[in-house]
């Protein structure tokens, strides 16, 4: 019997040291790190990240990224708690965060973590909490919670510019006529922080490409690569020559790679899987927010209900231009539009250069302030522009303006 | 018994595998026990392994990442591992009649879904509109008996029509989902998100808003336990389970056992499915569940269809689960490496299973003796 037993053992011995040969082989590049995180009592102040997915995702790598460049140049303590739902497990994420490994700021990276994140606010009143997206920050009434987001309308009308002048390049060469500039864009939901991306990328577009059009299709998913891809087919087909996302995944670029069709990404580069059509992304870089973060902790300074990351601090980027795809000059163009945003001389949101329903937009009410009615709240139109990101920092832009269609609004 | 040696032959092959039932049950269990630890030790080797930390490192911060700092006092840590026990607990327990009676119920994740799916919507449509005491009544009904319908209609399918239940089980779990996924565009108003709603909670004891789910979780294992053991209910589930046939034959109506046990089984996912919308998410997403409904059907058979094992099983599953993230974290480890920990332990434990049940024979033994 106790041969036997001793042959069990072995099996399970045997089965379990293959499989630690697998993951070993398979997470090996990983472990390099291993020494963050450690418990050290001298650092001042400790950061906690919630992190709604993990590195494979493009917008929290984004995160990721920004989070260990910033502490890395701010000389302070990190860390991190991945794959947190929008759930209670995001409130329990915190409170591990605070209890167990020490932080004394919390960041977390997704619209629904907001209310989640309060009720830990509520809770550690010593501690400092920073929410990227969120919108309720201006209202909650607590001192200890933030709100924070960029200005990425203004990367995404360079963008736009740069997609613009690919068009006129395309028109001028005679492959499309004037009237056929119309460009399509994947988007994850009808919500103001896409309507305002894709609105911001057509005006982009339209300030160079005055006869752009442009068709607009959901998916009802921030991150689904085949639903992504097959949107962006569905476009082309339907006569897209140009393509933009405001979706995670790498679907959308794929599927202009192979059909030859140009494309302005988002969250980061894509040009490694698509040399031949990427022409440029914009991104949010949220390390200087992290620093501004840090930096108000360490020094007792209070931190802002609603922090605007723009062009000037850095917080909205844009890839290099791929000369490959882009048309002649665009570097130039983009550096010159750049200027004018930054100097004030040139707003995204000018009500001078679009239309709703065939008139001029003079005044309009946005959803500023949450509630469960999703009421308009506030006047946004002040001297003919539409102030994006001026009352809250979470986009509130959602009017459908002239000139793009929506193909479907399932989302 | 076996009786595959009966027959010789010239080319008998080098070793065969046959059905042992001469194990003591101390001696089965003393097998379970060790495998656990040499996989649970595993386990923290390799993530020695992954991230240069010694062995005793490794298991300091998987203990950190249950337990917290609890020998400062602070219990925060140890409630929420109570909690993440409760729910996985409560679709297990879920499962168990079902699958004592070989009914392949895949579908808890649906089944609690739409038992959350219920308290939901109770929460935005009546609260305010009658007392929170009422409203949380009426939840508990109505996750009870959507949780119960969604068992039910493959109960019916397989009793009246011989359908596969598990392909059955697992498709309404879609449906499920995008019942949910609707629902919470429609309410979500864009943003695809439905805020936290404050009427219909469930109530917290203290200041620990983990303690009502514990609470109501360790009440049903005990249920749960009575009436798979003692109950006439209990029995008939057993003998269908063993054969239907034989169920027939003694005058049980097998039908009648099968869709009863899926309500019962669905009705228990529907009440996991409320304490996780009213109890402590008071939202809901697709991702409310998050895929335990599957884990839970490990756990049942870990815990051989016994509540009170299944407890220790899914301690010892959440113990990985959150130790191996909190070393994944602290490591900057991919999350996913939680999930590797998990099946690791569970593929070690279902692997012993096969060596207590079985044993091989070898050609040029003696012939084995007779029990």
């Amino acid at each position: 019997m106790n041969r036997k037993i001793l042959a069990v053992l072995l099996a399970v011995a045997m089965v379990v040291c293959m499989f630690s040969f697998v993951a070993c082989g398979n997470n090996e590049n990983k472990g390099d790190n291993g020494d963050e995180g450690k418990k050290d009592e001298k650092v001042e102040v400790k950061v906690g990240f919630i992190f709604l997915h993990d590195e494979n995702s493009t917008y929290d790598k984004n995160f990721m990224d920004a989070a260990k460049a910033a502490c890395e140049t701010m000389g302070v303590e990190y860390a991190q708690k991945t794959q947190i739902p929008e759930s209670v497990k995001c409130y329990d994420a915190a409170v591990e965060l605070i209890e167990v490994d020490g932080c004394n700021v919390i960041f977390a990276d997704s619209f629904g973590h907001e209310s989640f994140l309060i009720q830990a606010a509520e809770e550690y009143k010593d501690v400092e909490f920073c929410h990227a997206t969120g919108t309720q920050a201006h209202t909650a009434g607590l001192d200890n919670f933030h709100n924070a987001f960029a200005s990425i309308y203004e990367g995404r009308f360079l963008a736009g510019v740069a997609a613009g002048m690919k068009l006129n390049e395309m028109i001028d060469a005679g492959e499309i006529k004037a009237e056929e500039a119309k460009m399509g864009y994947v988007g994850a939901f009808t919500f103001a922080e896409v309507i305002s991306g894709y609105t911001s990328f057509y005006l982009g577009a339209k300030s160079v490409c005055p006869s752009v059009t442009m068709d607009v299709k959901f998916t009802g998913s921030w991150y689904d690569e085949q639903l992504e891809k097959e949107a962006a087919q569905a476009l082309i087909n339907g006569g897209c020559v140009l393509i933009s996302q405001h979706a995670d995944s790498m679907g959308a670029p794929t599927a202009c790679e192979t059909e030859g069709v140009p494309n302005v990404s988002y969250n980061g580069s894509t040009v490694a899987a698509c040399p031949n059509t990427f022409i440029v992304s914009s991104r949010i870089n949220w390390a200087p927010y992290f620093e501004h973060m840090i930096d108000c902790v360490e020094n007792g300074k209070a931190i802002e209900a609603d922090w605007t990351g723009t062009i000037s601090t850095e917080s909205v980027l844009l890839t290099d231009v791929n000369e490959k795809v882009a048309a002649k000059g665009t570097v130039e163009k983009i550096e010159e539009v750049k200027k004018a945003l930054l100097d004030g001389s040139l707003h995204v949101f000018d009500t001078a250069t679009f239309t709703v329903g065939g008139e001029t937009l003079t005044s309009y009410k946005a959803d500023v302030d949450t509630d469960e009615k999703f009421t308009p709240d506030t006047e946004v139109i002040e001297d003919g522009i539409f102030y994006e990101s001026k009352h809250r920092s979470a986009p509130y832009f959602d009017v459908r303006i002239d000139g793009i269609t929506l193909l479907d609004e399932a989302y | 018994m076996t009786t595959k040696q009966t027959v010789k032959s010239h080319r008998e092959p080098l070793f065969h595998v046959a059905k042992r039932d001469d194990m003591a049950w101390w001696q089965a269990w003393l097998i379970r026990a060790v495998t656990i630890i040499l996989s649970v030790v595993a386990v923290g080797v390799i993530s020695m392994m992954l991230t240069e930390k010694s062995l005793f490192e490794t298991f300091e911060i998987m203990y950190r990442g249950v337990f917290g700092r609890i020998e400062t006092g602070s219990t925060v840590m140890l409630w929420k591992y109570l909690q993440e026990i409760a729910i996985l607990l409560c679709l297990a327990l879920a499962l168990t009649p079902a699958f004592k009676m070989k009914f392949w119920n895949c579908g808890a994740e649906g089944q609690a879904l739409m038992g959350g799916f219920a308290a939901m919507i109770c929460m935005i449509e009546l609260g305010g509109k009658v007392p929170d005491g009422a409203l949380i009544a009426i939840i508990a009904v109505a996750s009870m008996l959507t949780g119960a319908l969604w068992g039910l209609v493959p109960a019916v399918f397989k009793a009246y029509f011989n359908t596969n239940e598990t392909l059955f089980t697992l498709m309404m779990n879609y449906i499920a989902t995008q019942i949910i996924a609707y629902y919470v565009y429609i309410k979500g108003g864009g943003s695809n998100i439905i805020q936290p709603v404050t009427h219909g909670n469930l109530p917290v004891i203290g200041t620990n808003r983990y303690l009502v789910n514990i609470l109501i979780v360790a009440v049903l294992t005990v249920i749960m336990f009575v009436y798979l053991k003692y109950s006439k209910h209990g029995y008939e589930i057993n003998v269908v389970g063993e054969s239907q046939n034989t169920a027939r034959y003694i005058g049980i109506n097998v039908k009648k056992v099968i869709i009863r046990t899926m309500i019962i089984s669905g009705a228990v996912c529907g009440i996991a499915g409320m304490l996780l919308v009213a109890g402590t998410d008071h939202t809901i997403n697709t991702k409310t569940v998050g895929g335990q409904g599957f884990t839970a059907i490990m756990i049942s058979w870990l815990g051989q269809f016994n509540p009170f094992i299944m407890v220790i099983m899914t301690a010892i599953v959440i113990f990985l689960r959150l130790g191996t993230a909190k070393v994944a974290d602290t490591c900057l480890l991919n999350a996913s490496f939680a999930d590797i920990a998990v099946g690791i332990v569970i593929l070690c434990v279902v692997g012993c299973e096969f060596f207590i049940r079985y044993t091989f024979k070898f050609r040029h033994k003696k012939k084995e003796e007779t029990v």
